[in-house]
């Protein structure tokens, strides 16, 4: 093996560590007073914000300069792919937890408070029944529907893995017009998937009077397809900095873990979506 | 596993000598070094340990005698349950992640690990969390008084504490999510060649698998304190009945997290213990590869066997023979484990350091524990204990004896290559046993409470608890200031003492071994070469 | 006999054979005396399983401790190199699963008894409040009886102003009276958190769960006053909301239900009564201690940062319909419950109308039944 190769990289001492730290905390302190109606909580948590984009900029150029500067080898590219797999599947555990209480709500708790112990002494005339707000929700809603906005949307995100796809094929034969013309088509597709859902949550919240607040239907709802759509917006972000990037001349044919990252993150909320669309929209 | 043709370059070399490292408090602060960043877990750690136990012995204070004394019952919930939040988040988990920061890349032939910026961040997120754990005991309404387990709807219930306590949480998962990638990058990618994985020393597997399962149950605990949250400020209502959730629910997704906590907590202990019974025992491990399937076996299990928290939750009777039947299996690859320690002892060459005395302390009593554990599992038994003192004294058992007596031994084993310095062997003894007696003191007789009907978290109990509940806290008294003798021999041993060798033990072994005590900065520059 | 198996079990692990003269109630080794038949089989189940364990305990640290002390480099004993044994290691496989499967079989079947609620003699619901039970005779013999019990030892006994009782803590004002020989199906639901009945005599312990109803049966088989506490931490005063079972023949049991239709009877409050404000007052002073001093205290002051003070609060000072739709309908996410399920129109006029006149506050009105009726559409 060569001397070389075999020697890892380790990066110098770095402040950005500890300024993330304090992003956090600022972060947490601020949600903290404002959800407790403290005036300058919002501040807190703004400044917080502040930090930690600052220290995002920070630590990802340095990585990036580390990175382009070919302090990279094959080592550090292999612990790369580990830590972004597992990564994923720590997300996919996340969306785990909220899948298991819309099951969970579905196929129990729903049903239960229907049963004929609960109907006698607590909830008389509930009936059980999927879309459902709970025994005490006396208003009327309308479940959101699959076959519109929600059906567009899969077609845009599920094509977005494909021109992502495409532009990775451009990118390994170092085709760079065709890179940035399908990763350009990406983005614009997730944008487009992004206002649609902003479209149908207004949508939602004014014609169907189904809100976070209408029972557990709801709160499935809003909180499944709300953090789904929060990690599309991070997606977009991550694929637009890559665009920054290819424009400025990154990555080569061999060596670009950093697209490929991005490229299995917007697959991974792809998968997501298909199953949203499934259980929350469609079944 | 001996290493051959070890190069270990003591000063930095060109690749590394450059730029300005920064001395004082910023080199704490910006260091990239894991033994630096080890050093700080453990650290934070043992002062969680002190905070933590103050809260345990003013919970144990109260308890005295019946009636209140010093207390209101609402303190008395804050502190049992930043007691149960902060030893098992603050004290533990992070005692034996600094353990994996020091040994793993030493253990595998490594300079260090894999991402050694981002296990910097890993370390410096806890403070914040314990910042926001502990300041929760000052804000109005004070800190969560639900338990460290924080059902719903009690901790809808709660003021800003309960929110300081789920940011909190939150970061922690971030700070162990982190970690965790670390540690099984640094284990699958960064090993000297010839280092196998059937070659790999007992506690880098054991943190290999709780890596995993940490990965896989902290975003599980993270969606469950964020559904408690939009519960408490955003009107959902997944854990309402009246919208059509259920609290039970959370119970369900919390010990989807909790059990495989509790083996996130047991099994690097299994890891060190397994390294000091061989050394001590001059005789290598029995059965490394059934070891290494026990591990891997509990760790699988432990996701299928949640629910036996929950047998009176009103579940129906299939679960709770499931729960029961999955439970009870977890003895098996347990029982393997315990067979194969003693069996490394049969026909050793024993001596008793301290180390040694901590693991057979450990392996007598989390035994101990783990029967209380089985005793918990049988479905109908559990119902009259669910809840009780018993399951405190079972928790303590595994947890304090296992987890933390487990620390303790290898902060006596790695002591001597950490500092350069021998430790004091007679204090350490001492600390062995007033520690060994006082802890049984202090829980075995809440076995007796839990079986005669005392229930837990209560600040005040019945005439004919009083009795055990004295023994009780004496015992925890005289275990809590026997730490602050661990203290001392620790902090004795960083200043000064007879000089250690490379090799302090004589039937240690592992790559750790080769390089000189203390090690230097950089474990390995070039990967030694396994033959 | 069994009593003396399990503490036999217990002592032989850690040798703290110094306790086993002490069998007095104060040190006492293992479960309270069963009084049903399923507590019986419990305590035999515990018995046995502490026999196994013990064995194996004994075993395998008899095996570590001889090797501990022949195995020692101090005695001269050099150390084998084995470290393999493919058949022992399948032995010690094999073995403890068959002694679980040993163990399990006899659980399963108590597991099952444990739960099949059918065929009641008796369906009693209970709710969990905090911090108190309320019962419900639903079905059988006294049907219709409904009552709440609240913890009974006076506050100078727990503050230590006063010597304790000797139920301390397990005491209530009124006990769930039941026959004895019959089949008593209990559910269980709650009004705000989670609370468990446990009753360890009684071998019961279910958690009652708010919005949700559970199930679970005992059939006491002697007479007896059974005592036992809430096991679910359910806030500030968990500790302190016993549960008290009293037993009795079937002759007593239909006189107790007589008695009880009758006090019943006699309690009803007359629908088309105006009260007076003294009336109201001293009324309310009694539901209020029963209801509210956990949390708002006996001052009206509160416990700062967690319960409000009424005394000086501006709901209590202000609209009268504002104080009482907060006491009818509570404050959904916080310990406030609503009142109005537990309380009849007349209590919460009542409560309503003392918190307006007692300590500082000085509205000098009164709400009337008639208007809690109206303002509960
Ligand atoms: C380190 C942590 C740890 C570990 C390792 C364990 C190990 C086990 N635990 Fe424990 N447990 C906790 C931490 C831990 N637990 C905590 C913190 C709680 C309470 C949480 C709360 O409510 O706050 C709890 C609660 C708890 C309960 C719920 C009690 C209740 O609330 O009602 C149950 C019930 O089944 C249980 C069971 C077990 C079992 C079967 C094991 C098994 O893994 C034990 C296996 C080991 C052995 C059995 C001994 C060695 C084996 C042999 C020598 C082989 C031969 C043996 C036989 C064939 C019998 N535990
Ligand atoms: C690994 C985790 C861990 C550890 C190490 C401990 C350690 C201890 N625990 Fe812990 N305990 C839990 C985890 C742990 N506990 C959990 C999870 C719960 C459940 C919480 C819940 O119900 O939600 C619990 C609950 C619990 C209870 C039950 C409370 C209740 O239900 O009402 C009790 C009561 O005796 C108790 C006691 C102790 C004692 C005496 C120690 C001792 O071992 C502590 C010894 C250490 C010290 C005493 C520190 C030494 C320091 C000094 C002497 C100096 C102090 C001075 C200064 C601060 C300047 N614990
Ligand atoms: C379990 C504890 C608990 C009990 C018992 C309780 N309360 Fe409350 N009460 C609260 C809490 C907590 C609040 C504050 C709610 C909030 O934050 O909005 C409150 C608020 C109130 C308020 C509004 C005060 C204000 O200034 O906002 C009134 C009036 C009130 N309670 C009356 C009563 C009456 C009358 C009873 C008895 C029938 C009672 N409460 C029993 C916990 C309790
Ligand atoms: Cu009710 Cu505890
Ligand atoms: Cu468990």
């Amino acid at each position: 093996m060569n001397q070389q190769a075999s020697r890892y990289f380790v990066p110098e001492p770095s402040h950005w560590p500890v300024v993330g730290s304090t992003a956090l905390f600022l972060m947490a302190t601020g949600a903290v007073l404002w959800i407790n109606k403290v005036a300058f909580g919002p501040y807190v948590l703004l400044a917080g914000f502040a930090v930690l984009v600052f220290m995002l900029f920070g630590w990802f150029g340095t990585v990036i300069r580390e990175s382009e500067g070919g302090k990279y080898n094959a080592r550090v590219d292999a612990s790369f792919r580990w830590s972004m797999s597992w990564f994923i599947f720590s997300e996919v555990m996340f969306f785990a937890a909220f899948f298991g209480a819309l099951f969970y709500v579905r196929v129990l708790s729903v049903p239960d408070l229907a049963g004929l112990e609960h109907q006698q002494f607590l909830y008389p005339g509930f009936g059980s029944q999927w879309p459902s707000a709970g025994p005490a929700f006396k208003e009327h809603f309308s479940p959101m529907g699959a076959w519109g906005i929600p059906a567009i949307n899969t077609l845009l995100l599920l094509s977005s893995g494909a021109t992502l796809t495409v532009a990775h094929w451009g990118l390994l034969k170092n085709n760079r017009g065709q890179l940035k013309l399908w990763l350009a088509a990406t983005i614009l597709l997730g944008l487009t998937f992004l206002s649609l859902q902003a479209y149908e949550y207004v949508h939602a919240y004014q014609e169907l009077n189904l809100k976070l607040t209408t029972g557990i239907y709801g709160t499935t709802f809003f909180m499944l397809t709300g953090f789904h759509g929060l990690h599309v917006t991070l997606g977009a972000t991550m694929l637009i900095v890559i665009l920054f990037r290819v424009l400025a001349g990154h990555f080569k044919p061999e060596h670009h873990f950093a697209f490929e990252a991005v490229a299995w993150y917007w697959h991974f909320v792809d998968v997501v979506w298909l199953l949203l669309f499934i259980f929350v929209y469609w079944m | 596993m001996e290493a051959a043709n070890v190069h270990v370059h003591g000063a930095h070399d060109a690749a590394h000598g450059h730029g300005h490292h920064p001395t004082g408090l910023m080199r704490w602060v910006t260091t990239t070094n894991h033994k630096d960043i080890g050093t700080m877990y453990l650290w934070f750690s043992f002062a969680m340990f002190m905070v933590g136990g103050a809260m345990a012995l003013i919970i144990r204070a109260e308890l005295f005698q019946p009636g209140l004394q010093y207390v209101s019952p609402e303190f008395f919930n804050q502190m049992i349950t930043l007691h149960g939040l902060i030893m098992v988040f603050g004290a533990i988990m992070p005692a034996f992640v600094g353990f994996a920061n020091w040994m793993i890349p030493m253990m595998i032939g490594a300079p260090d690990m894999a991402f050694a910026r981002m296990n910097n961040w890993s370390f410096w997120l806890l403070p914040p969390a314990g910042i926001l754990l502990t300041a929760s005991m000052f804000v109005t309404g004070g800190a969560a008084g639900t338990g460290w387990t924080l059902y719903p709807p009690l901790s809808v219930q709660m003021g800003m504490g309960m929110d300081m306590a789920i940011f909190a949480v939150h970061i922690l998962g971030m700070s162990s999510i982190m970690g965790s990638i670390n540690i099984i990058t640094t284990i699958l990618n960064m090993r000297a060649p010839g280092m196998t994985l059937m070659r790999l020393p007992m506690f880098c597997w054991t943190w290999l698998v709780t890596a995993y399962l940490l990965i896989a149950v902290m975003p599980v605990l993270a969606g469950a304190v964020t559904m408690i949250l939009t519960d408490r400020h955003f009107g959902t209502s997944f854990f309402n009945a009246a919208g059509g959730g259920d609290p039970v629910m959370f119970q369900h997704i919390f010990w989807f997290f909790g059990h495989p906590e509790v083996y996130i907590i047991a099994l690097p202990a299994f890891g060190v213990i397994s390294h000091v019974i061989p050394a001590f025992a001059r005789k290598p491990i029995f059965g490394y590869t059934s070891m290494v399937y026990a591990i891997a076996s509990i760790a699988l299990i432990s996701f299928i066997v949640w629910a036996h928290h929950m047998y009176v939750v009103g579940m129906p009777v299939a679960g709770q023979l499931y729960f029961m039947y999955a439970t009870m299996l977890i003895a098996v690859p347990t029982g393997v484990k315990v067979f194969n320690w003693v069996a490394t002892m049969w026909r050793g060459s024993m001596t008793f350091e301290t180390p040694m005395l901590f693991a057979i302390g450990f392996l007598f009593l989390f035994t101990i524990g783990g029967f209380t554990g089985l005793v918990l599992s049988m479905t109908s038994v559990d119902v009259q204990l669910q809840d009780t003192y018993y399951v405190v004294a079972h928790f303590h058992y595994v947890m304090v004896a296992g987890a933390l007596y487990s620390a303790f031994a290898g902060v006596y084993y790695w002591l001597p290559k950490w500092t350069g310095h021998m430790y004091d062997e007679t204090l350490g003894k001492w600390h062995f046993w007033l520690s060994f007696i006082s802890f049984n003191a202090a829980f075995f007789p809440q076995h007796f409470l839990g079986l005669a009907g005392m229930p837990r978290r209560i600040p005040d109990y019945a005439l004919q608890f009083t009795d055990f509940n004295q023994v009780s806290t004496y015992g925890a008294f005289v275990f809590g200031l026997s730490q602050l003798l661990f203290l001392y021999v620790v902090l004795k041993t960083i200043r000064g003492g007879e000089k250690a060798a490379d090799k302090p033990w004589e039937g240690a072994t592992g790559l750790e071994w080769t390089l000189p005590s203390p090690p230097p900065h950089h474990s390995f520059e070039e990967p030694p070469i396994l033959k | 006999m069994t009593s003396k198996a399990s503490s036999m079990a217990g002592l032989a692990g850690l040798g703290l054979s110094l306790y086993s003269g002490l069998s007095q109630a104060a040190w006492e080794l293992t479960f309270q005396k069963p009084a049903t038949r399923l507590g019986q089989e419990i305590f035999s189940l515990h018995d046995w399983m502490m026999v196994i364990i013990t064995i194996i305990f004994v075993g395998v640290f008899g095996v570590m401790f001889y090797s501990v002390y022949a195995h020692r480099k101090s005695r001269g004993h050099k150390a084998a190199q084995f470290h393999e044994n493919t058949l022992v290691e399948i032995v010690w496989t094999v073995v403890p699963l068959v002694i679980l499967i040993l163990m399990v079989i006899p659980v399963t079947g108590t597991v099952l008894a444990m739960r099949d609620t059918s065929n009641p003699d008796l369906t009693i619901k209970t709710t969990g409040y905090q911090w108190k039970w309320g019962y419900d005779y639903i079905k059988g013999e006294g049907e219709g009886i409904r009552f709440i019990a609240t913890l009974a030892t006076p506050p100078e006994q727990i503050n230590g102003k006063a010597p304790k009782g000797e139920h301390y803590l397990l005491e209530t004002d009124r006990h769930l009276v039941v026959p004895v020989g019959k089949k008593i199906r209990l559910l269980t639901t709650a009004n705000d958190v989670i609370h468990a009945w446990w009753v360890p005599a009684l071998a019961v312990k279910q958690d009652a769960i708010p919005g949700f109803v559970r199930d679970t049966w005992f059939k006491v088989e002697q007479e007896g006053i059974y005592r036992g506490q809430c096991a679910e931490l359910c806030g500030k005063d968990h500790g302190y909301m016993p549960i008290v079972v009293e037993a009795v023949s079937a002759e007593k049991y239909s006189k107790w239900v007589e008695e009880q239709k009758k006090l019943m009877a006699a309690a009803a409050d007359d629908p088309n009564k105006t009260w007076t404000l003294d009336e109201l007052k001293s009324r309310g002073e009694k539901v209020y201690a029963a209801n509210c001093v956990a949390c708002h205290q006996a001052t009206g002051k509160g416990v700062p940062g967690t319960f409000p003070a009424l005394d000086g609060s501006k709901v209590v000072m202000g609209p009268k319909d504002v104080q009482i739709g907060t006491v009818l309908n509570g404050r959904p996410g916080t310990a406030m419950a609503a009142f109005g399920k537990q309380l009849s129109d007349v209590e919460i006029a009542a409560v309503v109308t003392y918190t307006r006149n007692a300590w500082g506050n000085k509205a000098a009105d009164m709400a009337q039944p008639g208007e809690i009726k109206a303002a509960r559409k």
